[in-house]
């Protein structure tokens, strides 16, 4: 359970707000709830997770319960609940990644930015997270960062995209 | 040996430039959406989709045309059409290719379906991971409003119709098609218990129907050249072609077009497609559809048990049902050679199913949880022997009892496995220090090909 | 419309699901129901504690279900063929479910304030299986105070979702949910937040099992050694019709009134569940029947059959000392000495139950 605090307020920027009103257009009348996955994802591209401050924002937003939002936040796995690196990098382990050398290839990016599973980079650069199939199986080894697929990996492909990622 | 293949859906892939509208119309885009929209009626359009045979693609199979006769049409409540966009079953990539590649195609198809089922908003449901896709699908569907074929009144038809893509969240289960519903509207995606079935009850409580992305590709083309062309390709009731997603140990993994009665064994072996078993390798096991469909040894896969060719085709994949027989269920062809540990494999799928099991039901939430633990235990060389058959029995108690497909679907691949697969169990078991040390290769009486 | 359960038939109201009509019958056909609530919408579907099979459709399409199908929510057709006790896989099904339900449950009765109350305890000495195979880890969860009556044992939940309809419908203003998803998801309010609302204690009576607990009344004694009583009071919120819990002359905890099956249809606030705790707040209406499911009315549980291993358990656990901290000076009972203990832990094959009446009858001589 999280304990409440007394953290400012966090809304939408202007421009978040203009979008967000574009996709409520996207319901029928009286269906706005439908907004509340789109939404949370505009509120983790603003803030880099997803806040509970931001939470009750969106609950409000929408006129529904806080409740109805940490319900859905936490049901699906894309939302990062708790503050995370500038990268997250999401590697798929599932069965056709990981028979394609997966294991040895994610055990190396590890180490090389020295995270394990669920932890975060201490430069707060990179934290890692382990996620299922990213339907990129015969592209395999992969893994996302933000919105970027980067496949077909190979020890020397993820030296050179950390690399470039530290810069 | 290399025939003219029909292409239906991978026909204009390799054009350039051909995700924007410009170049996807000058090369016969959007023709589909003339047609039938100028000279077809609705119930037309839904014939030939019928006379067509061609059957969703997004597992169950379940003909496409049927499907929308089933549709309810009550006077004054809206109708929907929602693409399920979620490809998430491990094995499966081929939404992804094809939406990423030919936006166009599939926004085509959606216009010319929604017109049949008389939809005035559809919604493309994009696994939101594919963030990079939904902008794709979004800067497609604004080309194409601004182009006439969205919006109101298109092409002068009296037709209305908008187009939306949604984001998921992430989570497999949303794949479901009521589960996907549900996330749709903004909540968790708990699948229903059925009935009500979506074409009576479906999103908003108003009747609806869910298509795989795939499916719903292929529309256009039938609407330009009839259902029954599309249905002279393929073999029996496995009319047309399908997107097969290639994955595991083949020369060239990929997405491939086949006309569905390919024979499995020049699907793996022909250079036109994958092109074999890495060098130096042989082929041991192939998971055919997906991740939820049994797991077969390579001589069972590649013949029947009457000793005929088996055909990538509804049928002849199942020929056997689950004894010696497999399923075509989403087209996730992942090839094993015998460096591929099943006992491995199985217990990363369950790890899967359990990880993406929605919770709401009892033998699913708990049992997926339970395979995975007694099969991690296994894999890591701390088994008894009488694991085995509590995997059985514990698949066993799963399987039909639960609100959704994804219970059976944690099911069969452990199932299958021990059925196929037991010795290599029982090496694990008995040979605990062998099995586990890296690299370990099961050497007993498997046949590899 | 005719429906056949178990070789009786019976005619009932079009839109009348198989478990309704069972339960019309009788508690022997009626199929156990863990997350069904008739006064919740949208409650069942979920637990599949209910599934039953249907033999044949209806009179009009006779062919059998391929599937078992859930009672709570499947409605009967004119016809239609059911069985439950007598099918073979009905029952074979529903030990799994048994099985499955408790696998991640703690089984600590014997510092639960629901035992002898449990719907969970029911299900598994009617429907178990002897021993669980189970050896993994249990998951476990923290405590949490949900305001300052209610507790929640997430731990014992078995998310039948019932607190979280009730929330929603009977409330207004929903404070807790189901968080997370498959065996992580649990019922929480994600942040420390009290459930304040005039009929938040109905969420206690609703939930089959110790998850969610009345904090005014944990650890005072254990159910069977208090005597129900039906009441009422003038209630300007609710309709004031309670059943009031009596240790000695003391009202140790007030609920509402369930019926025959376990459910509230008239809920209540929280002003006559946790304050009105005084004889005088009540015009008594006599003696409350006692539910078929309580482990106290024990009696359909015949003897010579095979006891669950959690059964038993359960049996042993009444005489443990129950908890740390728990002040056993309010307990009706002293501990039973050694030799009678054991005496009263019935051998593999034989009646828990037996052994609970006996304990009873030992409580009540005292
Ligand atoms: C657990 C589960 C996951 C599913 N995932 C998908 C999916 O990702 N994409 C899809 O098209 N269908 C998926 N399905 C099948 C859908 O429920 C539905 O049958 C399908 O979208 C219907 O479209 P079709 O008839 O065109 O195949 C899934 C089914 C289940 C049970
Ligand atoms: S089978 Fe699994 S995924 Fe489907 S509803 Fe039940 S718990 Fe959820
Ligand atoms: S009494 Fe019921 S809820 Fe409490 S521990 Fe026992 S079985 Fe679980
Ligand atoms: S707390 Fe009780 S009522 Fe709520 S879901 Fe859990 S078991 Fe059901
Ligand atoms: S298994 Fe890694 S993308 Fe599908
Ligand atoms: S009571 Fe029917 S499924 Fe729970």
């Amino acid at each position: 359970m999280i304990e409440t605090s007394d953290k400012p307020r966090i809304e939408f920027t202007p421009e978040r707000l203009e979008r967000a009103k574009e996709i409520l257009t996207h319901y029928p009348e009286g269906r706005q709830k439908s907004a509340l996955l789109p939404l949370l994802h505009l509120l983790q591209e603003q803030e880099g997770w997803t806040p509970t401050e931001g939470m009750d924002y969106i609950a409000e937003f929408l006129g529904i319960q806080p409740i109805e939002v940490y319900e859905v936040a936490t049901f699906y796995t894309m939302y990062h609940l708790e503050p995370v690196g500038k990268h997250v990098i999401e590697y798929c382990r599932t069965g056709p990644c990981m028979i394609m050398g997966g294991e040895e290839v994610y055990a190396h990016l590890k180490q090389k930015i020295g995270a394990q599973d669920g932890e975060t980079s201490a430069d707060q650069l990179f934290t890692i997270k382990p996620v299922e199939c990213l339907a990129a199986c015969g592209w395999g080894p992969c893994f996302q960062i933000r919105e970027k697929y980067y496949t077909h990996l190979t020890i020397e492909k993820v030296d050179e995209i950390i690399d470039e990622l530290r810069k | 040996m290399t025939t003219e293949r029909p292409k239906i859906l991978t026909d204009k892939t390799h054009i350039p430039g051909i995700e924007t509208f410009d170049v996807y119309r000058k090369n016969g885009g959007y023709s589909a959406v003339e047609k039938a929209l100028k000279t077809m009626t609705p119930d037309e359009v839904v014939e030939e989709v019928k006379k067509s045979g061609v059957r969703g693609r997004g597992g169950a199979g379940f003909p496409m045309g049927m499907k929308w006769s089933f549709l309810a049409k009550p006077e004054g409540v809206p109708r929907y059409l929602v693409c399920n966009g979620d490809e998430s079953e491990p094995g499966t990539f081929k939404d992804h290719w094809l939406m990423k590649t030919i936006p166009h195609l599939l926004i085509e198809g959606m216009i010319v379906s929604s017109y049949a089922l008389g939809a005035n908003t559809s919604y493309i449901y994009v696994r939101g991971e594919l963030m990079y896709v939904v902008r794709i699908l979004e800067k497609a569907i604004a080309e194409a409003k601004a182009a006439g074929f969205l919006g109101k009144n298109i092409l002068g038809s009296g037709y209305d119709l908008e187009l939306y893509v949604q984001p998921g969240g992430g989570a497999y289960i949303c794949g479901e098609e009521t589960a996907l519903l549900e996330s749709l509207e903004g909540k968790r995606g708990n699948p229903r218990n059925k009935p009500p079935f979506p074409a009576v009850k479906g999103l908003y409580q108003c009747p609806t129907v869910v298509n795989n992305v795939e499916s719903i590709a292929t529309t256009s083309w039938i609407v330009n050249n009839g259902g029954d062309a599309y249905a002279a390709i393929g073999i029996g009731r496995s009319t047309g072609t399908k997107l097969i997603s290639a994955s595991g140990h083949l020369k060239k993994p990929g997405v491939y077009e086949i006309p569905l009665g390919l024979p499995v064994q020049e699907f793996i072996y022909s250079d036109e497609w994958c092109g074999g078993i890495r060098d130096g390798h042989h082929l041991k096991a192939v998971v055919a559809g997906g991740s939820s469909v049994p797991i077969l040894p390579a001589a069972m896969l590649l013949k029947t048990a009457n000793g005929e060719d088996r055909l990538m085709s509804y049928e002849s994949l199942s020929d056997g049902g689950f004894a010696t027989g497999t399923m075509m269920g989403s087209g996730g062809f992942i090839a094993m050679d015998e460096t591929a540990c099943v006992v491995k494999n199985t217990w990363n799928f369950s790890r899967f199913y359990h990880h993406e099991s929605c919770g709401q039901c009892s033998p699913c939430r708990e049992g997926t949880g339970w395979m995975e633990k007694v099969l991690h235990r296994i894999e890591h060389g701390h088994g008894s022997m009488h694991d085995i058959d509590l995997l059985v029995d514990v698949a066993k108690k799963i399987e039909g009892n639960t609100i959704c497909p994804l219970g059976d679907a944690a099911a069969w691949p452990v199932a299958s496995a021990i059925r196929h697969f037991r010795d290599e169990f029982e090496w694990h078991i008995t040979h605990p220090q062998e099995a586990t040390r890296p690299g370990a290769i099961f050497k007993g009486h498997m046949e590899l090909v | 419309m005719k429906v056949t359960i178990d070789n009786i038939t019976i005619e009932v109201e079009p839109g009348t699901t198989i478990l309704q009509a069972a339960r019309k019958i009788g508690p022997e056909v009626a199929p156990p129901a863990m997350c069904y609530y008739e006064p919740l919408k949208a409650s069942g579907g979920k637990c599949r504690a209910c599934l039953v099979k249907v033999t044949a459709g209806s009179e009009k399409d006779p062919r059998p279900m391929p599937k078992l199908v859930p009672s709570c929510i499947t409605q009967v057709q004119d016809g239609m063929i059911v069985e439950n006790t007598v099918n073979e896989q009905v029952l074979e099904t529903r030990k799994g479910i048994v099985e499955f339900l408790l696998l991640n449950h703690p089984l600590d009765c014997p510092i639960c304030d629901q035992a002898g109350e449990c719907h969970l305890q029911d299900f598994s000495f009617q429907h178990g299986v002897q021993q669980t195979r189970y050896e993994e880890e249990r998951r476990t969860f923290e405590k949490q105070d949900l305001g300052p009556n209610i507790q929640l044992h997430m731990t014992r939940c078995i998310l039948c979702y019932r607190c979280v309809f009730t929330a929603d419908q009977i409330t207004g203003k929903r404070v807790h949910g189901v968080l997370n998803r498959g065996d992580h998801a649990e019922i929480s309010t994600y942040i420390e937040k009290a459930i304040d609302n005039d009929f938040s204690g109905n969420v206690i009576d609703v939930c089959p099992v110790g998850a969610l607990t009345d904090k005014t009344y944990r650890f005072k004694n254990r159910v069977w050694f208090t005597k129900p009583v039906d009441a009422h009071c003038d209630c300007e919120k609710c309709s004031g019709k309670v059943t009031l819990w009596y240790r000695g002359d003391e009202v140790i905890r007030v609920t509402a009134r369930k019926n025959q099956w376990g459910e509230v249809l008239e809920f209540i606030c929280n002003t006559c569940r946790f304050e009105r705790k005084n004889t005088s707040d009540w015009t008594i209406e006599g003696p409350t029947k006692v539910a078929r499911h309580s482990v106290i009315s024990a009696n359909k549980y015949g003897a010579n059959k095979i006891v669950p291993e959690f059964a038993r358990r359960l049996a042993a656990s009444q005489y443990k000392d129950v908890h740390e901290g728990r002040d056993t000076s309010q307990l009706n009972i002293k501990q039973l000495p050694e030799e009678r203990f054991k005496q009263l832990i019935p051998p593999a094959g034989e009646s828990a139950v037996a052994g609970i009446r006996s304990i009873q009858n030992w409580a009540e001589d005292k």
